[in-house]
C-alpha cells in the first residue's frame, strides 16, 4: 500500500474495498458507501475530538528537549489531570517515530514543562518511556494550555503540519481522542443524512482512541493501551433494538469495536462509561459488530490484526493482497475498507467459543493496565 | 427594528436556576460587552454553564469573575486559527454543548460610510467576524451540537442579526451585506441540519443601547433604546420557544 501523504479527510479519489459475508471483494469508489447501507442497518461512529496531544517541552531535571505524547486517561472526566504520555527525545514528526532519540533517563517526581504546562511524572508504567504524568493546572489553564501550546500527534509519512480542523471529524465531539479515530473521515453530513432519509439509523459512541506507534517495538506491542468509552442510552437502545430484529451493525472504526464488543454482556448493551481493555483479534467471537469501515492497515498492526475477528487468515491476506495491487492508499488520510464478518469465520469461531472466553481474560493483561485502573 | 420572534419576559420571573435554561450548556460569543455581556450574565444567571469568548484577556477575566457558572475564552472569532483552539476549550470545559450564539460583530467602516468610500479590508473584516467566523465555530461544534440532539437534548445555534440583514440602508453596506449572508446561512443549515434535530435560528434584537450602536450611530437618543438586558431576555424566551416547538 501507498502511504496518504496529504491531510484531505474526504478526498474525491477515495476508494473502498469491500469483503461482502460470502467473502467475495468489490473495489469502489468511496462515494458509492452509500448504496452499502440498507435501510434498517445501524451505523455506529466515535464521536471523540482529537486532543492535540503532542507536547514540546523540556524534562528539568536533565534540561533536555522532549515531546510528551499524551496516550490515554482512566476515564471520560474532562476534569482528569492525569494522563499516560510517551515520551521522545528531542525532534518531531518530520523524523519517524523509530528513529526518534530516547528522552532523557525519566524517574518519579521528575518535573516536566511544555510551553505553559508544567507536569510532574507520577511513575513510570513498566517502560523507561510510558509515564503517568499529573498536571499542575485548573480543568480551564489546562485545556487552554492545550488549546495554544499542544499539537495533533502526527507521524513522517505527511510532511506538513497538522491543524486541529485536519484531524477532528465531521461528528467530532467531546475531545476525549489522542489520535484521530480515522476511520470517520470518511463520513460527511451528506452521508449521515442519506443514511437517515433511507431508512438506516445513525448512532455514536464516545471512545477516547489512543496511540497507533510509539516507535519502540515492546510499547508497541501493549498496544492499544486501555481506552475509557461511553454509550449514550440512545445509541445503547439502537443496537440492542437493531440486535433483536437481525438488523446489520456497521461500526465506523476499530474503536467502535472495541468499545461494543466490550460494553455487550449477556447479548445486551448497557449505556454509560467504561474501560475497554480487551485487544480485538483472530480469537474473538464478536457479538455485536457485523462490518467494520475502517482504514486500510499494514500487517503487524493492532488494528490489522482487529481484521482478524472479521476475516480468516486466507481472507485476510486476499484482501491485502488485493489492495496492494489495486493500489490502495494506507494511514489516516487514506483508503477505506468495509469488511463484513464472513461466513467462513464464523464457521470458523463457532468451536472456539472457550477459547474466546480464555483470550479475554488472557490478552493485554499488562501490569500497565492493572496499575493504571488502580490509580 | 423590530424582532422576529416576540415575547418579553420580565426579569422579576426569573428564577436563580431556571428549569428549562439552567440544564443547558452555552456557547456566546462577542461575551464581554452588550447583547453578549447580557446574555452571559442572564444565562449564568438561570444557572446555565456558559462558555463565552471574546478578545481581550482584561473584560473576559473580569466577565468571568463577575459571573458564577461562566467561563471566560480569549479567541477572535475573525481568526480562522483561533477558532478550532476555542472550540477544543468550549467543549472541553462544558463537557457539551446545547447552545450556540454567534454574537461577535463587526460593523466594518466607522465611521458609517457610503460603499464608494468603504475600504475593501473593512468590509473583509465584517465578513470575517460576521460570516466566516459564525460559519467556522458552527462547524468546529457541529459534532457536539449533534451529539446533543442524538442524545435527545437541545441543540441551537443562534445567529444574531438585524433588520439591516433585511433592508438595505445606505452606509450599512459592509455590516447589512454580512449580516445578510448570516441570515442566509442560517435558513440553509436549519433546512439541511433539521432531519439531524440541530436547530438555527436568526434573532434581531432590534436598537440596543450598547457601545456598538454609539459606534455606529454616535448621536442617537439613547433614552429611544432598547437595553441589552431586555433584548438578552427576549432572547432567551426566543429559545424556549424553539426549542419546545417541534421541528
Amino acid at each position: 500500500m501507498i502511504a496518504a501523504t496529504v491531510p484531505v479527510q474526504r478526498s474525491r479519489r477515495a476508494k473502498v474495498m469491500v469483503v461482502d459475508p460470502s467473502g467475495q471483494i468489490r473495489d469502489l469508489p468511496r462515494t458509492a458507501l452509500i448504496d452499502l447501507i440498507q435501510p434498517g442497518e445501524l451505523v455506529v461512529a466515535n464521536d471523540a475530538a482529537t486532543i492535540p496531544a503532542s507536547l514540546s517541552g523540556v524534562h528539568l531535571p536533565s534540561h533536555r528537549p522532549i515531546e510528551v505524547r499524551l496516550a490515554g486517561v482512566p476515564s471520560l472526566d474532562l476534569d482528569n489531570r492525569e494522563f499516560s504520555a510517551v515520551v521522545f527525545g528531542a525532534g518531531d514528526f518530520h523524523s519517524r517515530t523509530e528513529d526518534r532519540p530516547q528522552p532523557p533517563s525519566l524517574a518519579a517526581g521528575d518535573r516536566l514543562q511544555m510551553g505553559p504546562l508544567a507536569a510532574k511524572i507520577l511513575h513510570l508504567l513498566d517502560h523507561p518511556r510510558l509515564v503517568l504524568l499529573e498536571f499542575d493546572h485548573s480543568r480551564d489553564e489546562l485545556w487552554a494550555g492545550l488549546a495554544h501550546h499542544g499539537r495533533p500527534i502526527q507521524y513522517s509519512h505527511v510532511p506538513v503540519p497538522l491543524a486541529l480542523w485536519d484531524v477532528w471529524t465531521p461528528i467530532a465531539g467531546p475531545p476525549v481522542a489522542f489520535e484521530p479515530p480515522s476511520a470517520g473521515f470518511a463520513l460527511s453530513w451528506q452521508l449521515v443524512t442519506e443514511m437517515r432519509v433511507r431508512g438506516a439509523q445513525f448512532k455514536t459512541i464516545t471512545h477516547a482512541a489512543g496511540l497507533s506507534s510509539t516507535g519502540d517495538p515492546e510499547l508497541d506491542k501493549r498496544l492499544p493501551f486501555d481506552e475509557p468509552y461511553r454509550v449514550p442510552r440512545a445509541t445503547a437502545e439502537a443496537i440492542n433494538q437493531a440486535k433483536s430484529s437481525g438488523k446489520r451493525i456497521i461500526a465506523v472504526g476499530t474503536t467502535v469495536v472495541r468499545a461494543l464488543e466490550h460494553a455487550v454482556h449477556e447479548g445486551q448493551i448497557a449505556a454509560g462509561e467504561n474501560l475497554a481493555t480487551e485487544r480485538i483479534g483472530a480469537r474473538t467471537r464478536l457479538q455485536v459488530v457485523d462490518a467494520l469501515l475502517s482504514g486500510t492497515h499494514e500487517p503487524g498492526t493492532s488494528h490489522y490484526e482487529l481484521l482478524r475477528a472479521f476475516l480468516t487468515d486466507e481472507e485476510l491476506e486476499r484482501l491485502t493482497t488485493e489492495l496492494n495491487m489495486r493500489e490502495y492508499h494506507t494511514h489516516e488520510f487514506g483508503d477505506s475498507v468495509l469488511v463484513a464478518r464472513t461466513r467462513n469465520k464464523l464457521a470458523e469461531d463457532k468451536p472456539s467459543r472457550c477459547q474466546h472466553v480464555a483470550s479475554l481474560v488472557c490478552s493485554s493483561a499488562s501490569d500497565y493496565r492493572l496499575r493504571h485502573r488502580s490509580i | 427594528m423590530k424582532t422576529e420572534t416576540g415575547g418579553i419576559r420580565t426579569g422579576s420571573e426569573v428564577s436563580s436556576h431556571d428549569r428549562f435554561i439552567g440544564p443547558l450548556r452555552v456557547a456566546i460569543t462577542g461575551g464581554t460587552s452588550g447583547l453578549g455581556l447580557a446574555l452571559v450574565r442572564e444565562f449564568g444567571a438561570r444557572g446555565a454553564r456558559v462558555a463565552f469568548l471574546a478578545r481581550h484577556a482584561e473584560p473576559v477575566a473580569k466577565v468571568e469573575r463577575e459571573n458564577k457558572n461562566t467561563h471566560g475564552i480569549v479567541a477572535d472569532v475573525s481568526d480562522k486559527g483561533a477558532i478550532y483552539p476555542a472550540a477544543l476549550q468550549i467543549v472541553g470545559e462544558l463537557g457539551g454543548l446545547e447552545i450556540l450564539i454567534n454574537n461577535a460583530s463587526d460593523l466594518g467602516a466607522v465611521p458609517l460610510a457610503l460603499l464608494a468610500d468603504t475600504n475593501c479590508e473593512d468590509l473583509e473584516k465584517a465578513m470575517a467576524t460576521n460570516v466566516l467566523g459564525p460559519f467556522r465555530l458552527t462547524k468546529a461544534l457541529l459534532g457536539a451540537l449533534a451529539a446533543s440532539a442524538r442524545e435527545g437534548r437541545a441543540s441551537l445555534v443562534v445567529n444574531i442579526s438585524s433588520d439591516a440583514a433585511v433592508t438595505p440602508y445606505p452606509k450599512w453596506g459592509a455590516y447589512g451585506a454580512s449580516k445578510a449572508a448570516l441570515r442566509h446561512l442560517t435558513e440553509i443549515w436549519n433546512q439541511e441540519l433539521s432531519v439531524e434535530g440541530v436547530r438555527f435560528l436568526s434573532f434581531d434584537p432590534g436598537e440596543m443601547d450598547t457601545p456598538m450602536h454609539t459606534l455606529a450611530v454616535p448621536d442617537a437618543d439613547r433614552t429611544t433604546l432598547k437595553t441589552a438586558e431586555a433584548a438578552a431576555r427576549e432572547l432567551i424566551t426566543a429559545i424556549e420557544t424553539a426549542l419546545t416547538r417541534p421541528a
